[in-house]
């Protein structure tokens, strides 16, 4: 017995610390200047898949979707106790909108096989949407629990869920297999374990491999290098929108419905407020002029 | 999917719970009359419910032509599949060009696994709606007249302009509070269409076991006029300078994220990106630094008065009026003023 739970992560820039650098002239967005962290959400998910897992048994799967510079937040799930991690990598995602996004990690769960629980975080920080996990769930053809905070139950094929609406909560039925997108008030997420930092970080995809040696950092061919991956475990799992048999009409540019017009940067109207001096004077001929407009009544 | 449908209606998904119509609700009717204006088309709202039919008029009121209404007990209280199978069968029936959601927690779970079963484009959070054109270069197609979606971005950061060329119907959630809501003429004429939905067994197959709310104790949303305090003011003490402003001009108390992390005030005051968003006639933002985060949820206060001893705050940069100097002095004058106004 036991359950299945895949856990939806993604790496993001961390743009809870912006500086002065991370926007560029054009008003478009620095990557390069940001630094990429775990979504904050998606290991409050991972926590979720790691409590049923260490509750009833079964076997956690971390998936990603990104470039080859996303495994590392695959090294973070295997640190924290992840049995398996996938990346998802393939040029032709590049572009993706939420749609497109969730039709692709959607056939990457159908490659997984079985599953019984499928955890994203609510939303990433990024773009801050919270599309992706609804979305996904309606191509896999399960339901979905939203804002999940806790598991009141679960026996057999059936779990209780409490989630928060806002303005309140509710405690839902499902049948398994359920989506379930994760609060960040769901849970406080567990460290790295030591000894399997120690172990996974050195847990490599080919593709990183591949860069490693083209830059001469390793010796020894790809080949052999992978097969030793392979051999002690620590090989990530690598897949393209071939090996998920993907429809490329719904991936990447062509699969996204929607599209991006225009990107403007806040910049600060610096343009004169009025300024008003720290003196009971000052204050006084203010509170007149907002009377005087009507915004004082 | 549907295509472009130019004689589509513009559609409000109306949010109703506990028989009451959710204010997002209202004011999304106010925008899609006037953006249904400027296309020359009806607009209408789709009313899933059980005995919700009384809230028609009040759609009616605000600006609809037509409302859809669903009588059904599968829709007694919100659950996803029912209220999601209610909209795609209509979106299918009357293909209309646009519709609109609430970035509500509802709004949020649902109108997603519409997108998806529509295979349409969907847009959360949008901040503001437009009709603009839009040149395809690589295609060489020049789309008239689509719904522009603008909503922040990369963490209140950048502001993007979102359109959906071709996957109709153009789909987005807007946040509350961003648009103004109309008076409501109660004497508007329209019509209430009543509508049948088939459900299925999948359809029913989450249930709602216990459901419990709780009434909002502040009532930010719909405030004339907001004190807000922030970090710099300091203590908890202090904040009750904030209070005692907000009382001489009848106004709520309001709070930045740093405010409230320090323990100077409940969540429930926070505005800005997570927290509430707000647009009173007058904003007055003391010891506030003015993080994009904060801005994004009061920066379409319509006044706004900014008091901080760092000149170089952001928060002037969108100030009215900005005094530099201690809020614990300039606070009691503020007070002292307000009171001789007389």
């Amino acid at each position: 017995m036991g359950y299945d739970c895949v856990v939806c992560v993604k790496q993001v820039p961390d743009t809870g610390n912006i500086t002065g650098d991370a926007m560029k002239e054009d008003g478009t967005v620095n990557r390069s200047a940001l630094p990429a962290i775990f979504n904050p959400e998606d290991l409050n998910a991972l926590e979720a898949a790691l409590s049923v897992r260490d509750r009833f048994g079964g076997t956690v799967t971390a998936l990603t979707m990104g470039p080859p510079a996303a495994c590392e937040v695959l090294r973070e799930c295997l640190y924290r106790g992840a049995d398996r991690a996938i990346l998802v990598t393939d040029v032709r995602a590049a572009a993706s909108d939420t749609l497109a996004t969730s039709y692709i990690l959607s056939q990457a769960v159908r490659t997984i096989g079985s599953y019984d629980f499928v955890f994203c975080g609510r939303q990433a920080i990024d773009g801050d949407t919270a599309q992706v996990g609804p979305q996904m769930a309606e191509k896999l053809g399960i339901g979905q629990v939203t804002y999940y905070e806790q598991l009141v139950e679960l026996s057999d094929r059936t779990a209780r869920m409490k989630r928060n609406v806002g303005n309140g909560w509710e405690i839902l039925q499902v049948r398994l297999p359920v989506l379930v997108t994760v609060l960040d008030t769901a849970n406080a997420p567990r460290p790295p374990a030591a000894r399997r930092l120690m172990r996974y970080k050195r847990a490599k995809a080919p593709l990183e491999v591949a860069k490693q040696t083209k830059n001469g950092k390793a010796g020894g061919d790809q080949e052999r290098l992978l097969s030793a991956l392979k051999e002690t475990g620590l090989l990530i799992e690598q897949w393209d929108l071939d090996d998920i048999e993907a429809d490329l009409q719904w991936c990447g540019l062509n699969g996204s419905p929607t599209k991006v017009q225009r990107i403007q940067s806040i910049v600060l109207t610096k343009e004169g407020y009025t300024e008003i001096p720290p003196t009971p004077e000052g204050v006084r001929q203010m509170v007149h002029e907002l009377i005087v407009d009507h915004t004082l009544g | 999917m549907i295509g472009p449908n130019r004689q589509g209606e513009v559609w409000v998904f109306a949010e109703q719970e506990d028989e009451s119509l959710h204010d997002v609700s209202l004011e999304l009717c106010t925008k899609a009359r006037e953006l249904a204006d400027r296309l020359g088309v009806k607009m209408a709202a789709v009313l899933p419910g059980w005995n919700v039919r009384e809230l028609a008029y009040r759609l009616l009121a605000h600006g609809a032509d037509r409302v859809y209404h669903v009588h059904d007990t599968a829709l007694e209280h919100y659950r996803t599949l029912p209220y999601a199978r209610v909209m795609c069968q209509l979106i299918t029936k009357h293909k209309p060009q646009i519709v609109l959601y609430g970035a509500t927690p509802l709004g949020r779970d649902l109108a997603p696994r519409i997108a998806s079963e529509m295979r349409a484009g969907l847009t959360a959070d949008c901040t503001d709606l437009d009709l603009g054109d839009y040149e395809d270069k690589r295609n060489k197609v020049t789309h008239r007249n689509l719904l522009l979606q603008i909503r922040p971005a990369f963490g209140g950061n950048i502001i993007a302009t979102i359109i959906n060329p071709s996957r109709w119907p153009q789909m987005a959630t807007v946040r509350e509070g961003v648009m103004r809501m109309g008076e409501g003429d109660p004497k508007r004429n329209g019509e209430i269409v009543d509508e049948k939905i088939k459900f299925n067994d999948f359809d029913q197959t989450i249930q709602l076991i216990e459901r419990h709310r709780e009434q909002r104790k502040v009532n930010l949303k719909g405030a004339r006029i907001i004190v807000a305090g922030g970090g710099g003011v300091g203590s908890k003490e202090n904040f009750q300078l904030i209070h005692d402003l907000a009382g001489v001009l009848g106004g709520a108390v309001g709070a930045s994220r740093a405010a409230v992390d320090s323990g100077f005030i409940g969540k429930d005051h926070q505005v800005g990106q997570t927290g509430t968003t707000v647009r009173p006639a007058l904003y007055i933002a003391c010891g506030i630094s003015g993080a994009v985060q904060h801005r994004a949820g009061m920066e379409e206060s319509a006044k706004v008065v900014a008091i901080n001893r760092d000149a170089e705050a952001p928060i002037f940069g969108i100030a009215h009026y900005g005094i530099v100097g201690d809020m614990n002095k300039v606070v009691p004058m503020m007070i002292e003023a307000i009171k001789d106004r007389g």
